[in-house]
């Protein structure tokens, strides 16, 4: 069931740059169960899309299937949503992008939906650098048919029911990165204060923008031996510097000391500034980041933050050369050639 | 053994190595046949594999204009020594070989009830052609060459089409206009030319073309204004894309930036394939894929998805021979309840049956209208035979100010002025609801769509109340379907009619010939064309006037039979089956015999 808000609003609520509310990009009331951590990544898309005054309307949101994939119901309810089939939002979400490539699009996908019967899905979709923000829940196993484990399962973790999963982990972010991605995060869903500013980041990326957001499954992969519970994720948590995320309209206010922050431009004019950078690898450099990465899978941790991101990456679009026009707005004197050209494609033919 | 004879009536086969360039040269001649102004069919034969291969190039004139299959081969230009032994046999009695003979033939190969006529061929290729792969192609030419002189092929009108192919190559020209002399002196020197074969002139092809289906499909979607296609290679169907996208290059650029109007994406598979198009197809902009029964079995599931969310979807399914990888270069109508019913649950879809390259270009057309009008995939489904083989019909024609049918969809203005709206709400009551698109108001039209039942307001609920009332409201809109979709074509006879004759798609030429077959012996059967699922209600009229209706398709296991019995509760007694299925297209004499044998006791007129 999807359960309506109320509409009521208390006068005084802030407003963005454009007048909106917080609650104007609210949903309706999430069912999945009780301290779920993908409502908490919901609440942190509504905060982001707040923040950066997007209009609803303007953001067309895509999922797959799974409780990852019931989300967008629980957010922004003024734009259109699509829950599409298992595994292929990516195919849906690029025909969308394909036919107005104005709007925002936000695919939500899971560990199942991505890792396992969607894989070829979301690895095209990178390879084409599809401009989306595509936030995978990662919970580890398959909440909506009862916890079985996913293919982002790590090796020795153990499930609610006590089995041990055998099987290698497939790891999306470094995958994302080996095929070229050029935006990839990792984030934890309890952490809010690092999540948003990086789905505000992803928002102004123009191409394939991936978070990968572990996201704890409260009934099913939260107990102790599982290596995505809130406890677990907590403890192995390496969240490696931290950022700020800067509107093309504002200033940068805050200044940090010489050679310790990093500035980068967005296709939209917003900036991401980077402080406290990580020692360990270079964002800008994908092959320091796939080691740090490899290095992390080896002992456990969890690198969290901005791991990798190619600023004035080109897009779908840009690749394909489509008018700036969406082709969707195109009418019949756009595209049909007319009676004249059809004589001379029968002359052709003669 | 008298020698086969005739006017602008006969079959003759090319029998080529695949990969040699002979595709060409055989479409050279059926094209040199077609602006002599004879009615002319062309098939070609190929194995699924691109090089060294054997390969036929059926051409068939009828002056009568029987443009189906025809069994019987007059004339057999053999240049494959593979398969030369097989393709000797294969000739009527009474036929001509013309053969290579660079090299002597086995004398066992030898028949006494056909005439030989050798030419050497790939040895003059040799002599007057330097390079090894120019001897190779122009071995081809030679014997087009030869076959003016044989058959009274006009050479002018070869030439012509050599100029209007090579356009400013002059040496290309040249060098293919001296291995035509080359043919034609041989032929004119060493046999008594023409032979009872031949060729006239006549003037049957006014305001007709010649082109293969999968051009013309490509031709309706440019047309048709689809903007997204996406596809995976697969045969029969890759030409499709491959000529949407030219003409695309051609057509679809903006005069000012260069830039595309339109985006082609060769995706990862089929199931992505339809996915980009329903994902376009939901946010407004015309998209379709082209693919063939394998991708149809892929695309099943989400199928089932743009049927029940309410998205068009044009999808082209160029059919081949089936189950399973089945004859991926041979022709079928095998998919028709794939197609008609792809996807669990109960679902079902819009059907087109063109049967020529010029109702390729229309019903292609037509479909994104109907797609778009009815919120649900459309197939257009051709096969094999019509997809790649070159076909006589009428030219395209466009009028300008036919604009598209975009189907029950909101603007910003309407909603401003809706006090309520339901995305499945049935307020005309023919089953069509109205659909918004992303981004087009601020406050008004947003709703979510999914693959769950829902209600009237597009919110999702398990309540069976509700969910019936919207599968039920589906079948209202199939009712309406069947209201706007082309109506069959009948096939009247001369005398009074016993019994009727149902058919579809490419096998119209052969349903026609078989007809005229029946007739010169007193059997009179009427004809229909069916050109969509749902049925028109004419087809029921139709079914209704006869006790007996042979139904004849191109699959084994009757599909379209079943389709009827189910869509329209025939007896299943009065549909007679008439089935051809073996990869080759419909000879005439196939539904002749199936429908001779019914009637014992007819007599010959």
């Amino acid at each position: 069931m999807t359960y309506l808000r109320p509409t009521f609003r208390h006068p005084d609520l802030p407003v963005n740059r454009l007048g909106y509310t917080f609650k104007d990009y609210e949903g309706g009331l999430s069912t999945l169960c009780a301290g779920c951590g993908h409502d908490s990544i919901s609440g942190a898309i509504v905060q982001a899309c707040f923040e950066l005054a997007i209009e609803p309307h303007r953001v067309a949101k895509l999922s797959g299937i799974g409780c990852s994939s019931k989300t967008p119901t629980y957010f922004l309810s003024q734009s259109h949503g699509f829950n599409t089939v298992h595994g292929r939002m990516p195919s849906v979400a690029t025909g969308a992008n394909l036919a107005n490539r104005d709007l925002l699009y936000l695919g939500v996908s899971g560990d199942g939906d991505s890792a396992s019967i969607g894989m070829g899905q979301f690895v095209h979709a990178i390879r084409r650098n599809l401009n989306i923000v595509y936030i995978l829940m990662n919970n580890g196993c398959y909440g909506l048919t009862k916890g079985q484990d996913s293919a982002t399962a790590d090796v020795g973790s153990k499930s609610k029911s006590g089995s041990v999963n055998k099987f290698a982990t497939i790891d999306l972010a470094s995958l994302a990165i080996e095929l070229g991605a050029t935006f990839v995060a990792r984030s934890f869903s309890g952490d809010k204060s690092q999540l948003v500013p990086l789905i505000r980041a992803a928002m102004s990326h123009g191409g394939f923008a991936f978070l990968d957001v572990v996201s704890p499954c409260v009934t099913f992969n939260n107990n102790l031996g599982s290596t995505k519970s809130y406890q677990y994720v907590r403890e192995h948590n390496h969240a490696a510097g931290t950022m700020d995320f800067v509107p093309p309209a504002e200033e940068i206010t805050v200044r940090y000391p010489e050679n310790t922050a990093r500035e980068l431009a967005m296709h939209d004019g917003s900036k991401i500034v980077l402080h406290k950078l990580p020692t360990e690898w270079d964002p800008m450099d994908r092959l320091s980041t796939m080691k740090r990465l490899h290095q992390a899978s080896m002992t456990g941790e969890i690198v969290t933050g901005l791991l990798y991101i190619e600023p004035d990456s080109e897009d779908l679009h840009a690749t394909l050369q489509t008018v700036d026009t969406p082709l969707n707005a195109l009418r019949e004197h756009d595209l049909c050639p007319g009676s004249r050209a059809l004589d001379e494609i029968n002359a052709a033919f003669r | 053994m008298a020698s086969r004879s005739g006017v602008n009536d006969f079959v003759l086969r090319f029998a080529n190595v695949n990969g040699t360039g002979s595709a060409s040269a055989n479409t050279l001649f059926a094209k040199a046949v077609f602006r002599m102004g004879l009615p002319v069919a062309a098939k070609n034969i190929f194995p699924s594999n691109i090089q060294g291969l054997p390969t036929w190039y059926e051409v068939r004139v009828s002056e009568k204009g029987y443009l189906g299959r025809r069994e019987g081969i007059d004339l057999l230009v053999a240049v494959n020594p593979q398969s030369m032994e097989k393709d000797i046999r294969s000739v009527a009695p009474g036929g001509y070989l013309v053969y290579d003979d660079s090299k002597q033939l086995p004398p066992e190969w030898r028949r006494e009830d056909i005439r030989f006529l050798g030419i050497p061929m790939i040895r003059m290729g040799m002599e007057h052609f330097p390079e090894p792969r120019t001897q190779l192609l122009m071995k081809n030419v030679i014997y087009v060459g030869a076959l003016t002189a044989l058959l009274d092929l006009d050479p002018e009108v070869v030439k012509a089409l050599l100029h209007d192919q090579f356009g400013e190559k002059e040496k290309l020209i040249a060098m293919n206009i001296k291995a035509l002399e080359l043919g034609r002196n041989y032929a004119l020197e060493h046999f008594d030319c023409p032979l009872g074969l031949r060729l006239e002139k006549r003037d049957l092809n006014r305001g007709k073309i010649m082109v293969d289906g999968n051009t013309a499909t490509a031709l309706g979607a440019l047309y048709a204004g689809a903007t997204v296609a996406a596809w995976y290679p697969i045969t029969p169907s890759t030409s499709v894309m491959d000529a949407f996208a030219a003409y695309c290059e051609e057509y679809r650029k903006d005069p000012v930036t260069g830039k595309n109007r339109f985006a082609i994406v060769q995706a990862e598979d089929e199931l992505a394939s339809i996915g980009v198009v329903v994902g376009a197809g939901w946010n407004g902009a015309r998209a379709f894929t082209a693919t063939s029964g394998p991708g149809i079995s892929l695309m099943t599931e989400f199928l089932g998805l743009a049927y029940f969310a309410e998205i068009p979807a044009v999808v082209v399914n160029v059919q081949r021979g089936g189950p399973s990888t089945g004859m991926p270069t041979r022709t079928q109508q095998a998919d028709l309840i794939s197609s008609a019913y792809a996807s669990h649950g109960d679902t079902r879809h819009v059907l087109l049956f063109p049967s020529d390259p010029g109702e390729c270009f229309e019903l292609t057309a037509q479909a994104f209208d109907l797609a778009e009008r009815l919120q649900t995939p459309v197939l257009v489904m051709t096969d094999l035979d019509l997809g790649m083989n070159d076909h006589v019909c009428h030219a395209f024609s466009w009028k300008d100010d036919r604009s598209f049918d975009r189907g029950k969809v909101l603007g910003a203005e309407e909603l401003e002025q809706l006090k309520t709206w339901g995305r499945y709400l049935d307020v005309d009551g023919d089953g069509i609801t109205y659909r918004t698109l992303p981004g087009t108001h601020p406050q008004k039209g947003a709703f979510f769509t999914r693959g769950t039942s829902k209600d009237e307001y597009a919110r999702y609920t398990e309540d069976n109340d509700a969910y019936k009332r919207n599968v039920d409201r589906l079948m209202v809109k199939w009712a309406t379907a069947a209201r706007l979709v082309p109506p069959p074509e009948l096939l009247r006879c001369k005398g009074q009619p016993v019994a009727g004759m149902l058919y579809f798609g490419t096998t119209a030429h052969a349903a026609r010939e078989a007809r005229d077959q029946l007739a010169q012996e007193g059997i009179f059967v009427e004809g229909i064309r069916i050109r969509s699922l749902p049925f028109h209600e004419e087809v029921r009229a139709f079914l209704d006037r006869y006790d007996r209706v042979y139904v004849v398709e191109q699959n084994r296991d009757a599909q379209m039979r079943t389709l009827l019995i189910q869509e329209l509760d025939v007896p299943n007694h009065k549909l007679i089956p008439v089935l051809h299925y073996d990869g080759f297209p419909i000879p005439a004499d196939t539904i002749y015999q199936q429908i001779r044998q019914h009637w014992p006791a007819a007599v010959n007129v």
